[in-house]
């Protein structure tokens, strides 16, 4: 079996064996079997890719073919470039991370971790898919676990979160099915078959008014996973009730499939379209940066605090894709991991903090770093990487993506980055207004004094997500490498 | 016409000697629980034999006639009835056995399905008619079988009636056919038709009839009745088995006998297509009971059926066969589960169903995968069929239409959402209490959900379909 594919047959052997575990223990260690082999899976894709790309110079490497449905032309069509292989490593540690979080996880815990782990496997299975077909399923089988992991497992008003994030997220993947139908459709313009692949349809030059007519459908039909104003109204409801790990896993890593399908599918296979229609989904992504952020200044909630933040991150990561230049491209698929690792922690951190003091309203909350001081300077470090402090993972990111956008001399591109970079201040502002409010100052309630230590498990899965957001502010150097030379393919073809 | 070319109506020749014996069980022997077993591994066997291949050919001077596509279709309705006989099984055994008529039960199924035997054979309008009538009066009478119960007799009075209504109606339009054309022969008027206001109005009140038996809108309105009044085992074959032998020859008088309407078809059907996705998702919104819910669902479903046949050529036949073929397994599926609640408890509404996966959750199980396949979500079959549907109707370049029917399929999400709210989401003090399935049952269930786990992801079953289909 290939490299790749394993990354989808690891998942489904563990809930295979998931299905036959009796209790909550059992469930737990296969689950984290399961995933830690996901997880040295993945560190050897990375040392393997470094491998293969010394002596392979195809866009994508460690290619494997299957024919599947013959009559479409439908292929099992797995690769991988370096933008994939890093989003796998990504996906694998929040994942495992995941689960060390759900360690007490006392209501239908095999349910509960096989629901998660199939929406892990649909996450896979979209990154490494370079066919229409199978990257849509698996980009359905990544999204429908949500409703029952929010509505059995979540809090608040947790019915109707999940449907409305399901609908909505169902919804927009039935436009992207419109969408990868035009594309397909339209693949044969040179002469050749039709085809689902993404490769072969990169080398045919589909006619502008198709690309027109399906580059917004495609775009919507994905970027609403990446919280596009103003179709994110999913994301914070679904946020903040769902429980800890799924929190974590949706906003770490599923509202990345956002992103990298807008920059794969979307814009590269229609790239007249994306230019004829960059402006108007760049005021779109510019609306939802500066607004997430403003919201998130007003909540109180932490959950809806961070699932703004979110909006607002992922707005820049689109904001960056549009800005249509090798540096912010750059800048965007840093900050897309970036904001995986360090959002994943945020929801980590406020889970156990959630679960000790039961309440999730900053206000109530106060002095926290003298009882819990490991959780609370992690949720510093967490706050400072997110307003993108030099040192950590969202420095690099967004300097890139502002350097980026500063190359377009007109006015509205000018004026779009201006109001994008002010909202990097309003981000400080809410980062530590939450920081003042919960972890400084006196503590406003007697029962903090007797808070629970931070766990091992705990322990373990916040230095999981730690490493990676350290890692890539000091030595980035790897990363850069490994996404630079995959750009290569999107700038030929689209610039 | 040798002896051996009576080969080519083995099926329907197996099915009638079955019938046979057992109206000859029925008088001699004293074992009615007996005779139902004996009745249903009798039924299995003619299923089994069923998939022996075929010549293709034609009998009678071609009012009969066969292809491989029309041969494996008839397979497809075998396995859908197998599968009621095994979910129903139970239900015979102790209500219907003890009212001394599980054996006309039987006899009137298949009698039914002979009907609609002949009716997809059918190579001129008598042996259509022959057939529609066949597969339609049975029906009428299981409808009404549960005497006890007002609703079932209301149900089948209101059956009757209507189709009653829809086969004069089709048959009058059958007539203004005869009348412009000068023959019944489906080959002879296909060279001899030409576009005119007569022959038109012929073809659309011909097309009447059949779309009351598929329940597309505005003919759909005694469905959700006769669902809910119906035992839960002919509700169930009205709904795939009666269904799609409709959507089979539909089609095949669509692209073969009707061509020169093709453009008028094509007007018709993308309006009644919409028409019928919206109302019956629209309708489905709001029902707690589980058979008027599935009832509304199924319009719905007919609705997308009709993007396929939309798509005049190969593809589009190939798909709405497969389709066909994974929403017979996928709607069995959930239907079992209903009637087996149904029969355990007596419960048939979704409150009911609340807090069903703490104790029962192999059947919660196998309903949501059952209203996922319905609602299209990998990987379960009815993604493939849907999606497949949609590549259909989208070569023939109606994106418009597609994208309407995508969004019908966001709505329709929600209401199967709302089940599986019901059985995963919810707590209930009083929920159903964990119950064993019966053998037949278990049997029934199990070869449905094989069905759609497994059509879908082994992709040379639609291959194969797309070969043979042939018109």
């Amino acid at each position: 079996m290939d490299i790749l594919t394993l990354f989808v047959v690891v998942p489904a052997l563990t809930i295979l064996v998931l299905v036959f575990t009796k209790d909550l223990k059992q469930a737990r260690i296969i689950a984290l079997i399961g995933m830690s082999v996901q997880f040295v899976m993945s560190i050897n894709l990375v040392i393997a890719y470094f491998k293969e790309r010394k002596v392979n110079d195809d866009i994508m490497v460690f290619v494997k073919d299957f024919v599947w449905f013959e009559q479409f032309n439908i292929h099992y069509t797995v690769g991988a470039d370096g933008i994939s292989v890093a989003m796998i490593v990504l996906a694998s540690i929040v994942v495992l991370a995941g689960v060390f979080i759900s360690w007490k996880m006392e209501d239908l815990p095999k349910e509960f971790f096989i629901a998660l782990i199939v929406l892990a496997s649909g996450v896979f299975g979209f990154f490494i898919s370079l066919d229409l077909f199978t990257m849509f399923l698996f980009f359905e089988v990544a999204v429908i676990p949500m409703y029952l992991l929010i509505g059995i497992w979540g809090s608040g008003p947790r019915e109707y979160a999940a449907m409305k994030l399901t609908l909505m997220l169902m919804g927009a993947s039935a436009l992207l099915l419109v969408g990868i139908l035009g594309i397909y459709f339209n693949s044969n313009a040179d002469g050749g078959a039709l085809t689902f692949n993404i490769l072969e349809i990169a080398k045919v030059n589909i006619p502008v008014a198709a690309q027109k007519l399906f580059f917004p459908i495609t775009f919507i039909g994905f970027a609403v996973l990446g919280a596009l104003f103003p179709f994110h109204t999913w994301s914070p409801d679904g946020h903040a009730s769902a429980p800890t790990a799924v929190s974590m896993l949706h906003a770490g890593v599923l509202m990345k499939l956002g992103g990298y399908g807008v920059f794969r599918v979307a814009m590269y296979l229609l790239p007249e379209g994306a230019i004829i229609w960059s402006n108007f989904f760049i005021v779109l992504a510019v609306i939802g940066v500066f607004y997430g952020a403003l919201a998130a200044v007003k909540q109180t909630d932490l959950k809806y605090i961070n699932a703004y933040s979110s909006v607002s991150h992922l707005g820049m990561v689109l904001f960056a894709l549009l800005m249509l230049n090798k540096t912010s491209w750059n800048g965007a698929i840093l900050q897309s991991l970036s904001h995986g690792f360090m959002t994943a922690l945020f929801f980590a951190l406020i889970g156990m903090i959630y679960g000790r003091t039961h309440t999730r309203d900053v206000r109530k909350l106060g002095g926290l770093l003298k009882v819990i001081p490991f959780i609370s300077a992690m949720y510093v470090i967490a706050g400072l990487a997110s307003l993108g402090l030099p040192g950590f993972s969202g420095f690099m990111a967004e300097m890139q993506i502002f350097v980026g956008a500063f190359q377009h001399p007109d006015m509205f591109h000018r004026v779009a980055t201006i109001i994008t970079v002010s909202a990097i201040v309003v981000t400080a502002v809410y980062v530590l207004r939450v920081v003042g409010l919960m972890l400084m100052g006196p503590i406003k309630n007697i029962e903090f004094n007797t808070l629970q230590k931070v766990t091992w498990y705990e322990r373990t899965g916040l230095i999981l997500l730690l490493i990676p957001i350290v890692f890539m502010g000091v030595v980035p150097i790897w990363l850069s490498d490994m996404i630079r030379e995959s750009l290569e393919p999107f700038i030929e073809r689209m610039l | 016409m040798t002896l051996e070319s009576f080969l080519l109506m083995r099926q329907e020749l197996i099915l009638l000697a079955l019938i046979l014996l057992l109206v000859i069980g029925e008088i001699f022997s004293n074992n009615k629980k007996g005779l139902v077993s004996f009745a249903i591994i009798m039924f299995a066997i003619h299923t089994v034999i069923g998939f022996l291949p075929m010549d293709n050919g034609t009998l009678f001077g071609g009012m009969f006639k066969t292809t491989t596509l029309i041969h494996l279709f008839k397979n497809i309705l075998n396995v859908g009835v197998l599968i009621i006989l095994l979910q129903s099984a139970d239900w015979i055994n102790e209500k219907i056995v003890k009212e001394n008529k599980s054996t006309e039960f039987f006899a009137l199924m298949f009698f039914s399905l002979l009907g609609m035997y002949y009716m997809i054979s059918s190579g001129d309008f008598l042996m259509f008619y022959l057939g529609l009538e066949l597969s339609a009066l049975p029906i009428a009478a299981l409808v009404a079988y549960e005497t006890s119960k007002r609703k079932s007799a209301e149900a089948g009075i209101k059956f009757i009636l209507s189709a009653a209504l829809a086969s004069g109606t089709s048959l009058f339009g059958v007539s203004l056919l005869y009348a412009t054309t000068g023959t019944i022969y489906f080959e002879e008027i296909t060279q001899v038709i030409t576009y005119s206001n007569l022959s038109l109005l012929g073809f659309i009140l011909f097309f009447s009839g059949l779309a009351f038996k598929i329940s597309l809108v505005p003919f759909h309105f005694w469905t959700a009745d006769v669902y809910e009044g119906a035992p839960i085992a002919i509700a169930s074959y009205l709904s795939v088995i009666s269904k799609g032998s409709a959507v089979m020859i539909l089609m095949i008088i669509l692209f073969t006998v009707m061509e020169p309407f093709d453009m008028v078809t094509h007007k018709m059907l993308y309006i009644v297509a919409l028409a019928t996705m919206f109302i019956g998702n629209l309708f489905a919104l709001r029902q707690q009971n589980m058979k008027r819910f599935l009832a509304f669902s199924s319009i719905a479903q007919a609705g997308f059926i009709l993007l396929g046949i939309l798509s005049n050529d190969q593809l589009g036949v190939s798909t709405v066969v497969y389709f066909v073929g994974i929403y017979v397994f996928t709607n069995l599926a959930a239907f079992g589960v209903v009637q087996s609640i149904s029969l355990q408890t007596g419960k048939e509404n979704m409150d009911d169903y609340e807090g069903l996966y703490r104790t029962n959750p192999k059947l919660s199980l196998i309903m949501m995968l059952a209203l996922f396949s319905l609602a299209g979500i990998p990987p379960v079959a009815g993604f493939f069929g849907k999606f497949f549907l949609f590549t259909a109707a989208a070569s023939q370049g109606l994106y418009l239409l597609v994208f309407l029917a995508v969004v019908n399929v966001t709505i329709s999400l929600y209401y199967y959402l709302l089940v599986v709210r019901a059985m995963f989401l919810r707590k209930s003090e009083n929920a159903i209490p964990y119950f064993e399935n019966k053998f037949y049952m278990k049997l029934g269930l199990l070869l449905a959900v094989i069905g759609v786990l497994f059509i879908g992801l082994y992709s040379p079953i639609y291959e194969y379909i797309f070969e043979i289909s042939i018109l």
